[in-house]
């Protein structure tokens, strides 16, 4: 099982920009910890949710070919808190791609008013690590990340 | 009208504050990025991208933190460089002072060539 912290996307511009939103629910059992009188949203998974946004982006605009890890949050801010009933919507771009890595700047939206900014980089794990070598097959991008961006690239191709 | 040295070391501290979350007043000259202002592998392409944007410049890899010195044997060995990695590393980085570190060049000590002032003298070369 993969822990997704989107629930779709609902712009989808390769190689530029992707918008995933995310409908925060009580349903929703680590909220039940975090906290029990007063349920928000972690910052954690905020930024995670950013991560997968962000790291799909990355990943579609070399084709998926590259296995992308998030390497280092550059900023995280946010204004104020989310709770069960808001919608998240995470607005990533692209600032660069390069072989060994890429960075992204992001905003974070609560009801579609911005509170937060996460900006990333992840590495292109096989370019990086001093000559690692990791396993052939694409354990980032498994089925569940490309269903989710599926129906924006089948659009894009006609 | 070219920059003045003054004009790219505010630049490359503003850079610098923004890639590694340090205070104005950590980025000094001397300061060493990783020991100093704690960076790490990944911090080094983020200051490359970002310094490419703010000097509208292109930095090709390897040429500002030169790479495959270390893991080349004949480069490397008992842990200093030789003297064949030494005038190998003096070339592709003529923008670090290699004072201090030519007297005992221990690859453990090689992070004290990554200074403030050697990406200072590295983008003036490429913004003349």
């Amino acid at each position: 099982m993969r822990w997704i912290w989107i629930d779709r996307f609902i712009e989808f511009v390769p190689g530029k920009r992707a918008v995933a939103v995310k409908n925060i629910s009580l349903a929703e059992e680590h909220l039940h910890d975090h906290w029990e009188a007063y349920p928000v949203m972690p910052a954690s998974l905020m930024i995670e949710g950013m991560a997968q946004t962000a790291g799909i982006l990355v990943g579609q605009a070399r084709d998926f070919k590259e296995k992308v890890i998030l390497a280092k949050i550059t900023r995280a801010e946010f204004d104020d808190v989310a709770v069960p009933g808001d919608q998240l919507s995470y607005d990533a771009t692209i600032e660069n791609v390069a072989p060994e890595a890429a960075s992204t700047k992001g905003i974070v939206l609560k009801n579609g008013q911005p509170f937060g900014r996460v900006d990333l980089m992840f590495s292109h794990i096989d370019n990086n690590l001093g000559g690692l070598k990791f396993p052939e097959e694409n354990f980032v991008f498994t089925g569940q990340f490309e269903r989710l961006v599926a129906p924006f690239l089948e659009q894009a191709s006609g | 009208m070219p920059m003045s040295d003054e004009e790219i070391f505010e630049k490359v501290k503003e850079t610098l504050v923004d890639a590694l979350g340090v205070d104005d007043d950590e980025v000094t000259p001397d300061a060493t990025l990783t020991g100093d202002l704690g960076a790490e592998s990944i911090d080094f392409l983020d200051i490359v991208f970002r310094l490419e944007k703010t000097f509208s410049i292109k930095i090709p890899r390897g040429e500002l933190f030169p790479d495959n010195i270390l893991n080349n044997p004949e480069f490397v060995q008992n842990g200093k460089l030789t003297a064949t990695g030494l005038a190998q590393l003096k070339q592709r980085m003529p923008h670090a002072d290699f004072t201090n570190f030519e007297q005992d060049p221990d690859i453990n000590k090689m992070a004290e060539l990554f200074r403030v002032q050697t990406i200072v003298n590295y983008v003036k070369t490429k913004v003349a």
